[in-house]
């Protein structure tokens, strides 16, 4: 019954290791197998921002995902098509009121397609940054009766809106069939772009969902908060409609130069959005870093806390 | 040869902070259990507990030093809040210490109450892999062990329905299992064997024994202290956050014993009770010849006499006497078991005496629950209402069947015969 042969699929070294087979049902003895590596449980001093573990779990890390999906669409009637139901109406909206109504600028574009190409990694990184943020205290039976690397839950949860995003990137396409778009080499950049929307939502999901635990206030900012973030960053009117004093400000907003480098790279604007594109990259690192850092800081007593 | 112990835990502690800050969050039960007692005592100026400070901290666990050996199967035992399950969330990483350290040489895989990982929407095959890797386990070695623990849980049909349909029993039986098969080098077990019905258990139980024979280090904690009795070959004993015993199985669960049973006189009276049929007014504890006494030797009858009142004319009145020894109920016996039939009682007071055989009860401790009652109905139950101990002083040290620590719970009354056939 004991394994004696190490699976593919590995978890952790240690937890599937093969054992050496005792016939006569005696107790291996220390000489005859190998010690997996010494765990030392001591007050945390170490600086580590458990990347390392993360990637030792990453069979966890794909089932808890995969659960997130799961669960998502479980008992729904319309399923992953809510994915595409949510941009769509938003896209609808804007067209109306902003498109139509208010003839706001959309860089020469039509302004559904413009709309939609800045709502597609607008809601990739909403709903990335909502669903890690709130991954531990969801899942806080597992945190206080298991032991796992913490950092699973906000990265999966962000990792599991990733299908959604292919989805309603399909309409995004089809849309751009139906205008007669066609985009331009930067198209080259686009998966650039998600990666930076997606690391932009996990730098401030990892940071939230660590404070979440603490901190319950939380559940009534974080809403409020994604809601004022999309009317921050131009996903429903153009860059070039920021006054230019206030520019520095926005380059701030890491989903500013994410969204505008995203619609760059799709629909091939005329100018590449530079210095805001780098602001976003530095700023989401920097976030990205500390929130790690406090996570892995404080992850150790979410168990006591949450 | 020189083996350096799997386990080692040298002064670990670990501290909580009582209510300041922004805890908003509730503690696990085993910090409440021990946070909220001395902390209302604390407030109304009474009795000071050591462990809860002024600063508003408190000592969960402290000044913990224990070795474990390679495949020794470890019993932690203690009352609530005494720190055991401190413990085990510490070295099984949940929580961290606040100072100490301990040392684990191997893989860890912790049943810290079964069915944590479970998700109620997805059904009993993808709780049984997403379970098993959260608990540590690679995909392959899930599909490799699959079709025993369906087995082992019995739940073959209900393997495509989402959990939540299933009911409690079923739930518990599939999360056990998935645990149950988990092979780390050390597993640490808490509570697990709480749940399910009897013969569940016992299928725990002896899948538990196996894990144990099969050479893995095992930390469990139960409030079975039969389980722990048959299961461990060591134990240490937690009181307030500190470890105040540590050695064989028998001994500690003795001095656990001695510890939770306060209760200790020859003579004890309870307080009537208004407007009852029937009350309990006291029970005598004495040696056989009838002189008064809580210790009596293993080769000396016990005699426990029950003082009570009938209040109207009652029938089918019984009582009974229940002799625990570590928590395991050992015999339970009724007044009327070699009656035919029972006759109605009239109002009054009686005495019962009821007489323990000199060389049937092993030595230890042992707690009496006394309860009276109609064959529909308990009027009056008594746990714990006495305590005695049995000493072996007097016997003779080649009577090895009295030894408390061999399995089974008293005597064996039986006898041997051998004859040479060829």
């Amino acid at each position: 019954m004991l394994p004696t042969t190490t699976t593919q699929d590995e978890i952790e070294d240690a937890t599937v290791r093969a054992r050496p087979e005792h016939s006569d049902g005696r107790p291996p003895t220390a000489e005859a197998r190998v010690r997996s590596a010494t765990i030392v449980i001591e007050p945390t001093s170490r600086w580590s921002l458990g990347l390392r573990e993360l990637w030792a779990y990453k069979s966890l890390l794909y089932f808890i995902a995969w659960r997130d999906v799961k669960i998502r669409y479980t008992q729904t009637v319309f399923g992953v098509a809510w994915a595409v139901i949510q941009p769509v109406m938003l896209m609808i909206v804007f067209s109306v009121v902003l498109g139509s109504g208010l003839g706001v600028s959309s860089d020469g574009f039509p302004y559904p397609v413009f709309v939609l190409a800045g709502l597609v990694p607008w809601t990739l990184f909403a709903r990335s940054l909502d669903a890690s943020s709130q991954s531990l205290v969801a899942s806080a039976p597992m945190v206080e009766k298991i032991y796992f690397p913490r950092l699973i839950l906000p990265v999966a949860a962000a990792g599991s809106i990733l299908l959604e995003f292919g989805i309603s990137f399909l309409v995004l396409l089809a849309m751009m069939v139906w205008y007669g778009i066609v985009p331009t080499w930067a198209v080259v950049f686009l998966p650039l772009m998600t990666v930076l929307a997606t690391l932009a939502a996990l730098a401030f999901g990892i940071w939230l969902s660590a404070l979440y635990v603490r901190y319950r206030d939380l559940r009534h900012a974080i809403p409020f908060m994604i809601q004022f973030w999309l009317f921050a960053t131009p996903v429903a009117y153009s860059q070039s409609a920021i006054p230019d004093s206030v520019k520095p400000l926005f380059a701030l907003n890491p989903m500013t130069g994410a969204v505008e480098g995203f619609r760059w790279a799709l629909l091939g604007a005329d100018t590449a959005p530079g210095l805001a594109l780098a602001a976003s990259v530095v700023v989401t690192l920097l976030v990205l870093i500390s929130g790690l850092y406090y996570f892995q800081r404080t992850s150790r007593t979410f168990a006591d806390v949450i | 040869m020189a083996t350096t112990p799997i386990i080692r835990v040298e002064g670990l502690g670990k501290q909580y902070k009582l209510g300041s800050g922004v805890q908003y969050g509730r503690l696990s039960e085993a910090i409440t259990d021990a946070v909220t007692k001395p902390f209302r005592r604390g407030r109304r100026g009474g009795e000071e507990d050591p462990a809860a400070r002024d600063d508003g901290t408190l000592w969960s666990l402290r000044d913990i030093d224990f070795e474990v050996e390679e495949s020794e199967v470890l019993g932690i035992v203690g009352r609530n809040g005494a720190g055991k399950t401190t413990l085990l969330k510490l070295l099984s990483r949940i929580t961290e210490p606040t100072e100490g350290r301990a040392e684990l040489q191997g893989s860890v895989g912790s049943l810290l109450e079964v069915g944590t990982g479970f998700h109620p929407e997805l059904t009993g095959r993808e709780n049984v892999y997403l379970n098993g890797a959260i608990l540590g386990m690679g995909k392959a070695e899930i599909t490799s062990k699959f079709d025993e623990i369906v087995e082992f849980a019995e739940v073959e049909r209900f393997m495509g329905t989402p959990v939540k349909r299933y009911s409690s029993g079923m739930y518990v039986r599939l999360a056990f299992a998935v645990s149950a098969f988990l092979e780390p080098e050390i597993l640490i077990v808490d509570e697990v064997l709480a749940v399910g019905d009897i013969a569940f258990q016992k299928k725990c139980l002896g899948k538990m024994e196996d894990v144990a024979r099969g050479g893995r280090t095992v930390l469990f904690v139960s409030h079975n202290m039969g389980a722990v009795a048959e299961l461990c070959t060591r134990a240490i004993l937690l009181e307030k956050g500190r470890k105040i015993s540590d050695g064989g199985v028998p001994q500690v669960l003795d001095e656990y014993t001695r510890m939770m049973s306060s209760r200790r006189a020859t003579d004890v009276e309870f307080e009537a009770r208004a407007g009852t049929l029937v009350d309990i007014l006291g029970i005598r504890l004495a040696k056989a010849d009838g002189e008064p006494s809580t210790a009596v030797d293993i080769c000396d009858g016990v005699r426990i006499s029950v003082e009570y009142e009938v209040r109207t004319r009652l029938h089918g009145l019984q009582l009974t006497v229940t002799l625990a020894r570590n928590m395991v109920d050992v015999t339970h016996s009724f007044d009327t078991d070699r009656l035919d039939s029972v006759p109605p009682v009239d109002p009054g007071r009686y005495i019962a005496h009821y007489t323990v055989p000199p060389m049937f009860l092993k030595a230890g401790i042992y707690t009496v629950r006394v309860g009276i009652g109609t064959a529909e109905e308990l009027l009056h139950d008594l746990q714990g209402a006495a305590s005695f101990e049995i000493d072996d002083l007097s016997e003779s040290t080649h009577f090895k069947g009295y030894r408390r620590d061999r399995p089974g719970h008293v005597i064996s009354p039986g006898t041997w015969e051998k004859e040479k056939v060829q």
